[in-house]
């Protein structure tokens, strides 16, 4: 019936020399395409790392021919750039906090407590994506004026939660659902007060989650340009002061403002990888 | 329909040290079933995939039909594959499921219509085929995993654990069936299993693998009777065999100073495992050649038999005794050991000292 | 958070149509709007932007999500690459690809290299070329987007589909077709609605490559309320940003779901 080897018949080594072949092949194009997307930001670089006279010359050198910090010094001494910076700073964190505060519980509460219409609660986020920044900053504007709140960073903070508020939630009741309710009551059966059960096994486990979710604000409220623009004058955010004086400026400063704002990118990103992949998973469903 | 050959195949996973499959070498007839059994991490789903090409092997060949198969692409194998978790289209009806094999194959629509009514008619399908899987129990997703599997007259049926994720009443129902089905259509089956049970009911032939080698291969009344090591003989079997340590001499077997005689041609002496199943150890009410005395300490009844756990000296033993017996808890009872039953394995290596042929 | 959307809202629609002069209720401010020379520029270019750009992105993106699947070696760093672009405003993205289209740029540094002309993409005199700048830097950006989001619908499905096609006698081509493709649509639904509406407010790019002379909707706004001071005409712009939004965003949801239901729950 069965036994063990026979004459073998002799392997075929094509097929696996065409699937080597192909998965070379597959090596050249991500290496094609991530020097599509690597290169501009090396060479923005570069830019912003080149002395006056070299951002002059041309044709302009593709390496650090001509490295000096000139260019971004300049920018960073210009008006408003530290205080811009320092702005995009407290705008963030006050992003941060104030959407971490008032998502949390409210990701919790839809976590926990089933409510019909969770779809079309999703729908709603959605469109609330679909909002342009445009709509609200205008008529914000007005009212800020009246409340006299216009022209400073908790403006914008109030717009930037705002704004991040439905993503906030949504990711952090995909968050909590993930936790299972069984630890919770098992704290409590063990013991723990609601409070304490919530401290001490859903919060750990939440953390990474809310973290990603924070940090993502962050980063998000860090870019947002229009509505910055929009409701500050004097006390503009970074991307806001670079955007408003943008017509007025010298080549050098636009390329060294360019690699300012987009350092933070590449920080998140490489924080952020793991979680961006269960982020945009868990807003699909 | 076509045979398969498999000459010293190795794969070792990149990263790895350890070799999943070690050297495994086997030869599978036209329209043989054989079962590829053991536990989880020895292999066997390896192998089976590397038979499909979900996996390349790192050495060694795979032959489908006299024809070459080691690294031909997956598509290209002419084979059919049942998962563990079915694996059914979510987003095709259950007509379009099992019409997908003949669909790739372009052949003609008259002939696909004419297939899958066979085939749904076979697997009791005929009233689900407009349905869509989410709209099926997971016993009726199984089937539509089978239908669609033996659709195509393919080489070779491959199937991994494709009973695991039923419930206990089901797999039993359904693996009849499925042994039916499978001898009705006759196509060369590898299948793959944990579960000992299925493996004996089903297999023409049944490989026992562990730590990717082959420990034993052979009809399952062979690997029942005639374990060729120690891990087959505890493995095979519910409940697994027992063993004891014994010391052969002269002819006679000593186990803990009670006297058994020694198989026949038992080839040497000294010390020695003690391979004995449960049926082979009776109650008796009186002391006589091979016997001994033991003391109970489970009694399970399981309906048609009682299985008793006994203390005998340092040894435990599982008995099976009748379904009237009255032993309780504590009691002292009296053992006959079959003496043909009793099977001798080395110590150390574990190795059977003699093999079915030789009995 | 009711409050911060909705009034603003019901304030915009109002200031609509608001004379700024006299405070009444009039049409006047739509009417400023579109006859103002550069409106029809700038929703000839937005639509242009929105219907050269998304699909592009969309291939490209499930281009590279397919890659990504296929695991080559230095998946990981790939993925770091390539969604770095999501993160970065369409500021930042328009003053990095400046500094490629620029005059005295790379891109044109290289055309000299090779003996060519240096051209000037980014002048007023050449729109073709603007718009290629703009929906470069574009792409460049806002795939990475799709792509996290594909990728991540990807990995939702499970790998025993593919395998099963596979063995079934499906090859890479059938497979993609019919497993692939279909049971990623959820995504590319998602991806597609969210990228459009974006796309609507594309605005800081064409700001940092091409100043004022490629006019966007978004950008229009922007220009109505601080150069020009009218707030009122920005409120116009920003509803009809907000009605064509809605109206695209209603209809791809229309017509995918209509697609969808036949896979029926």
């Amino acid at each position: 019936m069965t036994t063990g080897t026979r004459t073998p018949v002799p392997v075929d080594l094509a097929p696996l020399r065409s699937y080597r072949r192909r998965r070379g092949l597959l090596q050249v194009a991500c290496v094609i395409i991530s020097a599509f997307m690597a290169v501009p930001i090396y060479l923005i670089a570069v830019a912003a790392f080149s002395t006056r006279a070299g951002l002059n010359q041309f044709p302009q050198p593709f390496y650090p021919a001509n490295f000096g910090t000139e260019t971004m010094s300049t920018f960073l001494s210009s008006t408003g750039i530290t205080a811009g910076f320092i702005n995009s700073m407290t705008v963030g964190i006050g992003t941060l906090l104030l959407s971490s505060l008032v998502g949390a519980p409210a990701g919790y509460a839809i976590a926990r407590y089933m409510f019909r219409g969770k779809d079309s609660y999703q729908l709603f986020l959605l469109f609330t994506r679909a909002l342009p920044i445009v709509v609200l900053s205008v008529p914000l504007a007005r009212v800020f004026l009246a409340a006299q709140i216009y022209d400073r960073p908790v403006a914008v903070i109030l717009l930037h939660s705002a704004l991040a508020l439905p993503t906030t939630i949504l990711i952090t009741s995909s968050v909590f659902l993930a936790v299972p309710v069984d630890a919770e009551e098992a704290a409590r059966i063990f013991g723990c007060t609601p409070v304490g059960a919530f401290m001490r096994v859903v919060l750990p486990l939440a953390l990474p989650g809310m973290a990603a979710a924070s940090i993502f604000t962050f980063v998000m409220s860090w870019n947002e340009v229009l509505g910055a623009t929009i409701l500050t004058f004097s006390q503009r955010t970074l991307p806001a002061q670079v955007l408003s004086s943008l017509a007025d400026s010298p080549l050098a400063y636009r390329f060294a403002g360019g690699l300012v704002l987009v350092i933070p990118a590449l920080i998140f990103i490489a924080i952020m990888r793991k979680y961006l992949l269960n982020m945009w998973g868990t807003t699909i469903r | 329909m076509a045979e398969i050959q498999i000459n010293n195949l190795v794969k070792v996973y990149p990263g790895g040290s350890e070799r999943a499959n070690d050297d495994v070498s086997m030869h599978i007839d036209d329209g043989e079933f054989m079962v590829l059994l053991g536990p989880s991490g020895c292999g066997k789903t390896t192998l089976l995939r590397q038979i499909a090409g979900l996996e390349l092997p790192t050495s060694g060949s795979i032959a489908i039909g006299g024809r070459d198969v080691t690294y031909m692409p997956v598509h290209q194998r002419n084979l059919s594959m049942v998962f563990q978790s079915y694996a059914v289209f979510p987003h095709r009806r259950v007509r379009q499921n099992i019409a997908f094999p003949l669909k790739m194959k372009k052949l003609p629509a008259s002939d696909i219509d004419k297939k899958v009514a066979w085939a749904a008619e076979l697997l009791q399908l005929t009233p689900y085929l407009d349905r869509f899987p989410a709209q099926l129990s997971g016993g009726q997703r199984q089937r539509v995993a089978v239908a669609r599997a033996i659709v195509l007259d393919a080489d070779v049926l491959l199937m991994d654990e494709p009973l695991s994720n039923l419930d206990a009443l089901l797999r039993l129902s359904f693996l009849s069936e499925l042994k039916r089905i499978v001898e009705q259509i006759g196509t060369t089956t590898v299948y793959v299993t944990h579960d000992q049970s299925e493996a004996l009911s089903l297999g023409d032939t049944v490989a026992v693998m562990r730590s990717g080698k082959v420990s034993q291969m052979g009809g399952p009344l062979d690997i029942y009777d005639w374990p060729a090591d120690t891990f087959v003989g505890s493995f095979i079997g519910s409940p697994p065999m027992n063993f004891l340590d014994g010391i052969l001499q002269d002819g006679l077997l000593d186990i803990d100073g009670h006297r058994f005689t020694a198989p026949a041609n038992a080839p040497r002496s000294g010390k020695v495992r003690v391979g004995i199943r449960a049926e082979a150890v009776g109650v008796v009410d009186d002391e006589g050649p091979n016997t001994l005395t033991a003391t109970v300490q489970v009694v399970e009844p399981l309906g048609a038999s009682i299985l008793l756990t006994v203390e005998v000296g340092v040894h435990q033993l599982k008995v099976q005794a009748e379904p009237t017996a009255k032993t309780r808890t504590g009691d002292t009872v009296i053992l006959r050991i079959s003496d043909s039953a009793i099977r001798l394995f080395d110590p150390e290596t574990g190795l059977a000292w003699l093999t079915g042929d030789s009995a | 958070m009711l409050f911060l959307f909705a009034y603003p809202m019901v304030e915009g629609i109002r200031a609509g149509f608001t004379s700024d002069l006299t405070g009444a209720l009039t049409l006047d401010n739509w009417g400023r709007m579109v006859n103002d020379p550069y409106f029809t520029r700038a929703v000839r270019n937005t639509l242009l932007l929105i219907v050269v750009v998304i699909p592009v992105q969309f291939l490209f993106a499930i281009i590279m999500a397919l890659l990504l699947q296929a695991k080559p070696r230095g998946t990981a760093l790939y993925f770091y690459l390539w969604a770095i672009p999501l993160a970065i405003s369409d500021l930042a993205a328009g003053l990095v690809w400046l500094s490629i289209f620029a005059d005295q740029g790379y891109l044109n540094s290289v055309l000299v290299g090779f003996g060519l002309q240096p051209f000037s993409w980014l002048s007023y005199q050449s729109p073709g070329t603007q718009f290629l700048a703009v929906a470069m830097a574009e792409v460049w950006r806002a795939t990475s987007l799709v792509l996290v989001i594909i990728v991540s619908g990807m990995q939702g499905i499970p790998k025993d589909y593919d395998e099963a096609a596979a063995v079934l006698g499906a090859n890479y081509w059938q497979r993609l077709r019919h497993i692939t493709l279909p049971l990623l649509k959820p995504s590319l639904q998602v991806a597609l609605i969210l990228r459009t509406i974006l796309a609507f407010q594309t605005f800081a790019v064409a700001q940092a490559l091409t100043g004022e002379s490629f006019p966007l909707l978004v950008g229009e706004t922007y220009r109505w309320y601080s150069a020009l001071n009218n707030s009122n005409v920005a409120s116009v712009y920003s509803l009809v940003i907000m009605a064509i939004s809605m109206i695209t965003a209603v209809a791809y949801l229309r017509i995918l779901r209509d697609q969808s239901r036949q896979v029926a729950k």
